[in-house]
């Protein structure tokens, strides 16, 4: 953290402080300084913590009517959406909102690939990052099975029975889980525990995010290592609060026309029919978010393996920062990693669409393509990228591009480009 | 700004992905009509909608169940707004169980508006058993239930075709091109003057599937018309905020050389 000299100028609260430094720290966030060439990319932590504690408020709410038992939940679901007063806003918000979370998330994570912020000295930022993307699809798939509609109760079937793979243990692992031997009311009820209480563990682990964040700083578009506080920094009050609430009002928009215009759009029609155990759903999709894990478990035609597979997948995310061996953070100076960071952009959205298709045919083949590259572009490509790619020039600082020893100036000369970064 | 714009770029084609994908099988192009409940100003056809109510409770509901309507939602803003008298005498035609009375005995009695639409059939095994084992839906919230929400509903109403000559029907089993498999078991239920519309409209199969369809877009979702009212004011006072906030980050921002 930086060093804040900061004195309270009321006795009460020199007192206080003493005792508890709340205006120190309220201070240090304050003035905390923040590099100055952050673009808009960066403006997502600030919607992600709105967007938390968006879900942990309307969530609050709907528990308060919400009855967790299979004979029940679905007639409460539809006692809010008709009964309660606005409890159709507080439903769609928190539904939808879940899908806006998982949107931000993924910008995000994938700003952070972009421009290399996982790498030192922010490994531990991002491997509590990655802990808390997990305990968010934890937590989003436990809340989907709460309404016990269609797509609740197979969804849910579907995923436990994962664990059924593991060997010896596995079945006694699945109907540890179910609370008895098919998903039913113990499931239902224990999802809807879990389902409260995670949030929780995730605004902590949110917190020490943040913690991890303030002790090296932010990165930053060119992804050096910025003098704090210098001429290329600002506080962050009034600079970035101004620019996070712009940008956290425009993603507002776009989140009110889903919860205004399309509420229902991102969810999936069948669980508008309460569960039926007997009655099978033609096609099982998980929500859009957890699609392409979704392919990648199914593209494996061994169960085992599969689990093992999408496992893996968020696995390799989180030992990222030493799988990638280059020094250079930032892909703007990496022209290879560059296009390979899109061949990955397109292959995950790739294993998306092939998640909500079915598994047969041309789509299985695709998804196994995409799952293979997938894997290979963490394995193989990122080590071997660090120690071939030629790197360009770097600037010395944000303010000052000096290049060091480069002979290839022109591709930094210009401050304004640098800015615009 | 040009970030943002490519932000929302990204974003658009994002959800239009989303949408192809969630409606690539259909094989058959829904019958589409011009819904006065669509849109942003979108509101129900309140004459619509109490003549869907008349096909709903004299076609539809001697088999399909509604259970989570009331009858004060008849009377509520933003539905059929019949009159509270109206929904009443609604009411008053039913009968439910209520009790155990002072005597400890189950005893009839007419419903209230407060009462739950009473559902024809005691139970699931009762409905399959009267329907030749198929379960008719229950339609309170059957359009949100289906993908392609009103218009399938309005689709498989009109659907109703004599099968091509390779497909051999059960007993019970009728075609019908919007559904999906293209087989069902309700019979085709909507014919020619089969209900006399109490405001004179010519009660042709159209007209009655359109009505019935707006009725349970209702059903299905009573709070929509204040949704798009709430809707439409938040968004206006969003932009009209961000407006207010980007100017200020400009001149906040103005004091360093760096562009926002």
């Amino acid at each position: 953290m930086s060093n804040t000299n900061y004195v309270p100028t009321s006795k009460i609260g020199k007192w206080f402080n003493d005792r508890l430094p709340l205006l120190t720290l309220s201070a240090h966030l304050q003035e905390y300084p923040t590099p100055k060439n952050l673009n808009y990319w960066w403006t997502f932590g600030g919607i992600l913590t709105f967007c938390l504690i968006t879900q942990i408020i309307t969530g609050v709410i709907l528990a308060m009517h919400y009855v967790a038992h299979a004979d029940l939940a679905f007639e409460s679901v539809e006692h809010i959406m008709r009964n309660v007063n606005y409890g159709w806003l507080i439903r769609y918000v928190h539904a939808n909102g879940a899908s806006m979370f998982f949107l931000a998330v993924y910008i995000h994570i994938f700003r952070a690939l972009y421009y290399g912020s996982y790498k030192s000295p922010r490994e531990v930022i991002w491997i509590i990052g990655m802990i808390i993307y997990f305990l968010m699809m934890m937590t989003a798939f436990m809340g989907y099975v709460l309404p016990w509609g269609q797509m609740s109760f197979w969804g849910a079937t579907v995923i436990t029975n994962l664990f059924s793979a593991i060997p010896f243990f596995g079945e006694s692992i699945t109907n540890w889980l179910w609370g008895g031997f098919a998903v039913d009311n113990p499931t239902l009820t224990r999802f809807f525990s879990l389902h409260y209480l995670l949030p929780f563990l995730i605004l902590g682990l949110v917190i020490l995010h943040i913690w991890a964040l303030h002790v090296p700083g932010n990165n930053n578009p060119i992804g050096i290592d910025v003098k704090k506080p210098s001429k290329d920094t600002v506080p962050f009050h009034p600079y970035i609060v101004i620019k996070d609430l712009f940008a956290l009002l425009i993603f507002l928009i776009i989140f009110a026309f889903f919860v205004f215009y399309s509420p229902n759009i991102l969810g999936h029609a069948d669980n508008y029919i309460e569960a039926n155990p007997l009655v099978t759903p033609a096609h099982i999709v998980p929500e859009w978010y957890l699609l392409p894990f979704y392919a990648i478990l199914r593209s494996i035609p061994d169960k085992l393996f599969g689990v093992i597979a999408m496992f893996a997948s968020i696995f390799v995310l989180v030992i990222l920062p030493w799988l990638d061996t280059s020094k250079v953070k930032s892909a703007i100076f990496r022209p290879l990693y560059k296009q390979f960071y899109w061949f990955l952009i397109i292959d995950v959205i790739v294993l998306g669409y092939m998640g909500a298709m079915p598994a047969e045919g041309v789509y299985l083949l695709i998804a196994r393509v995409a799952t293979a590259y997938y894997f290979m572009h963490f394995l193989v490509i990122l080590p071997y990228l660090g120690i071939k790619e030629k790197t360009l020039p770097i600037p010395l600082s944000i303010t000052e591009p000096v290049l060091g020893g480069s002979s290839n100036p022109s591709r930094v000369k210009n401050k304004t480009e640098l800015h615009n970064l | 700004m040009k970030k943002i714009f490519k932000l929302l770029l990204i974003f658009v084609t994002f959800l239009s992905f989303y949408n192809q994908n969630a409606f690539s099988e259909d094989n058959k192009q829904l019958l589409k009509q011009d819904w006065t409940f669509k849109g942003f100003f979108g509101k129900f056809d309140r004459a619509s909608l109490q003549r869907g109510y008349q096909v709903y409770s004299e076609v539809c509901s001697s088999c399909h169940s509604m259970q989570y309507l009331s009858y004060r939602n008849l009377a509520e803003t933003g539905g059929p707004e019949f009159s509270k008298e109206q929904a009443k005498a609604i009411a008053s035609q039913f009968e439910v169980k209520d009790g155990p009375n002072e005597d400890g005995e189950m005893f009839t009695r007419t419903a209230k508006l407060s009462d739950r639409f009473v559902s024809p059939y005691a139970n699931e095994k009762e409905a399959q058993a009267s329907n030749g084992g198929a379960y008719p839906p229950d339609m309170s919230v059957l359009v949100k239930a289906r993908k392609g929400g009103a218009d399938y509903i309005y689709s498989v109403l009109l659907g109703y075709e004599d099968p091509p000559k390779d497909i051999q029907l059960d007993d019970g089993v009728y075609y019908n091109a919007y559904m999906y498999g293209k087989k069902i078991k309700m019979a085709n239920p909507l014919s020619e003057g089969l209900v006399q519309y109490k405001d004179g409209t010519e009660a042709s199969v159209e007209q009655m599937a359109k009505d019935v369809t707006t009725f349970l877009s209702w059903a299905a979702e009573p709070h929509l018309e204040s949704r798009h009212k709430i809707g439409f004011r938040s968004i206006i006072y969003l932009i009209i905020i961000t407006f207010l906030v980007y100017f200020v980050m400009k001149k906040i921002w103005s004091r360093v050389e760096t562009e926002v």
